[in-house]
């Protein structure tokens, strides 16, 4: 079978992996390339969806559908009802020019060749085991090894709740 | 190689000369095809059949239900002289039992088929193409993990009743993507109170959900079935162990509360206010017309079924049915092969029976109760639903842990519970 960079091409979970990859690095493209921001708010819902496919493949599936819950039913949601409330969204003037284009290149250049170098030539641990069930050590880590991180956290995701209602409340004095 | 390609090159030998990737795509698009035609497309046809004939009757309105194989013989000459021996005396009996209404959805869908797909000039090409497909696809994709017989699922995930949760949230850009897309001031009013309704509705129903998942330990919906075979210290339970029974009937809240907010998801009335037509035309879908405007409905009714079906799984025991199942268990057990068809049959009749009940139900709510205002809808949701929901779960979690404290099995100790 020819591989290239370890992906099996004979292997049809090779090609819907290779997909699932392509709609995520294409549609990340779009997200910051197009001039249409409804366009690039919907782009990044085949963003979500390819990260979370490429969560799938890597067994990690509680991660796969919590992708799917928070980013697209949530803060995409979000996103978008942001976007769609902007005045006049079709004619947006720029604010931001691009400024230095050679020395944001070279940037990102570098952190692309660092994170190819990285990939390429770390020695992956590969598992050769059936796909395991993550769900179960997940809910265990959160009540029992992390449970003041994930106490902590939630607190904080609390008081920013409350803060966000107490923000957009309408003043009834005023009112 | 793929069980699924062997069985490709075993079946068609031609193929053997196919590259994999292809033969593998067009399994794929082949496999696709037929679920969504076998399973998903009949769905909707007869709960839009349902639907018809039950509003045709709650409106006086008689045309829905007439609608069969006798107006479709009148049509043409030669067979309207069919129809009229169907009337003579000795056939008399067929001409009367010919059914009624039941080609009102093969009618509807030729109409919708031939109608003129229309775009509005000042649309957004992309979007408003786009937009039925994405609520589509989300809508089926809940269907991969239903239960819909023992042992028969599509998938056997182990996050099963997370996943539908997750995969049905695509449902909600979509409804923007079409509000948006119309470039139409109502269909854009109609996606945002949608979006605001869905999202309101999704904590509740994840909180109902969740509470039937920690009694049960499993998010795995197959799992979550066979916890429900036995309950009140009897092996032989039946009905008595669904999760809506069980506890003294204290499950009872997170289910009706699981109902109320499936209803609010799939914009059924009293919650269609997303389409309110007295104040938005027909909200998000206003500027769709034809096939297009058929996949929201499709989408609709399969929705409304998937809401039937996990309420079924995860509260009435999906495919088991009310009396013990081990009673058809050993009637069948003997029986080989056959018996393994007649068990599959028993799932599947009662997996449905009950899934329909709930798309029966709501129907009749359709048809009977007034809409709600929105600011009744988030007051419902936001100070009704959730604080009881979140109140249930922890009592939920202190039952099951007063239980384990008391070391009792989790099905074991309830006999005295129910003969006190």
């Amino acid at each position: 079978m020819i591989a290239i960079l370890g992906i099996k091409l004979g292997d049809p979970a090779a090609w819907v992996f290779l997909a699932f990859a392509a709609v995520t690095c294409a549609s990340a493209l779009v997200v910051a390339a197009s001039r249409n921001i409804i366009y690039s708010a919907y782009a990044l819902l085949l963003t979500f969806f390819g990260v979370a496919g490429l969560y799938a493949f890597l067994d990690a599936d509680f991660i796969a559908a919590a992708q799917l819950l928070v980013y697209v039913g949530g803060i995409l949601v979000l996103i978008l009802f942001g976007v769609m409330l902007t005045h006049k969204i079709r004619e947006i003037k720029l604010s931001n020019e691009t400024t230095n284009p050679i020395v944001g290149a070279a940037i990102a250049g570098f952190v692309f060749l660092a994170l190819a170098y990285v990939s390429l030539y770390t020695n992956w641990d590969v598992v050769d085991r059936p796909a395991s069930p993550t769900t179960g050590e997940i809910g265990k880590a959160f009540v029992g090894k992390y449970l003041l991180p994930f106490e902590a956290s939630s607190v904080l995701l609390l008081g920013a709740l409350i803060g966000a209602a107490y923000l957009a409340r309408r003043d009834k004095e005023k009112a | 190689m793929h069980p699924l390609l062997n069985f490709a090159h075993d079946v068609l030998p031609f193929t053997k000369n196919w590259p994999d990737w292809i033969l593998y795509g067009s399994l794929v698009f082949i496999v696709a095809f037929g679920i969504l035609n076998t399973l998903v497309a009949p769905l909707t046809g007869i709960s839009t059949y349902i639907e018809r004939r039950l509003a045709g009757r709650a409106q006086y309105r008689w045309g829905p239900n007439r609608v069969g194989f006798r107006s479709m013989l009148d049509a043409l000459p030669i067979t309207r002289g069919i129809a009229k021996l169907g009337d003579m005396q000795p056939f008399k009996f067929i001409g009367s039992k010919i059914p009624g209404g039941l080609l009102q959805f093969a009618a509807d869908g030729l109409k919708l088929f031939t109608k003129e797909d229309i775009i509005p000039a000042q649309a957004d090409q992309l979007l408003f193409r786009g937009a039925p497909y994405v609520i589509l696809a989300g809508s089926f994709a809940a269907f991969a993990v239903l239960p819909v017989s023992f042992h028969f699922r599509a998938v056997n995930l182990n996050i099963g009743i997370f996943y539908i949760l997750g995969i049905s949230s695509i449902v909600v850009p979509g409804i923007l993507m079409a509000g948006w897309g119309s470039a139409n001031k109502w269909a854009l009013l109609g996606g945002m109170r949608a979006a605001a309704q869905i999202i309101s509705y999704e904590i509740p129903v994840a909180i109902a959900l969740m509470t039937a998942v920690m009694l049960a330990g499993t998010m795995n919906m197959a799992d979550i079935v066979e916890t429900q075979r036995s309950g009140y210290g009897m092996e032989k339970a039946g009905m008595l162990g669904w999760y809506a029974f069980r506890y003294g009937g204290l499950m009872l809240v997170p289910f009706v509360i699981y109902f109320i907010g499936g209803c609010a998801e799939v914009n059924r009335t009293p919650f269609d206010l997303v389409e309110g037509e007295s104040e938005l035309v027909a909200g998000y879908h206003t500027e769709y017309s034809g096939f297009r405007w058929s996949f929201f409905f499709m989408a609709e009714y399969s929705n409304m079924f998937a809401v039937g079906a996990i309420a079924t799984t995860m509260f009435l025991g999906g495919p088991l049915p009310p009396y013990p199942v081990q009673f058809t268990e050993s009637l069948f057990g003997p029986m080989g092969n056959l018996g393994m068809v007649l068990r599959f049959g028993e799932g599947f009749f009662w997996f449905f029976a009950k899934s329909y009940f709930f798309v029966l139900l709501m129907i009749h709510m359709r048809w009977t109760l007034p809409r709600y205002r929105i600011d009744q809808m988030m007051h419902l949701c936001w100070k009704v639903l959730i604080p009881i929901g979140l109140v249930w779960f922890v009592l939920m979690c202190g039952v099951k842990m007063v239980r384990m404290e008391m070391a009792l099995p989790p099905e074991k100790d309830a006999v005295a519970e129910v003969h006190k």
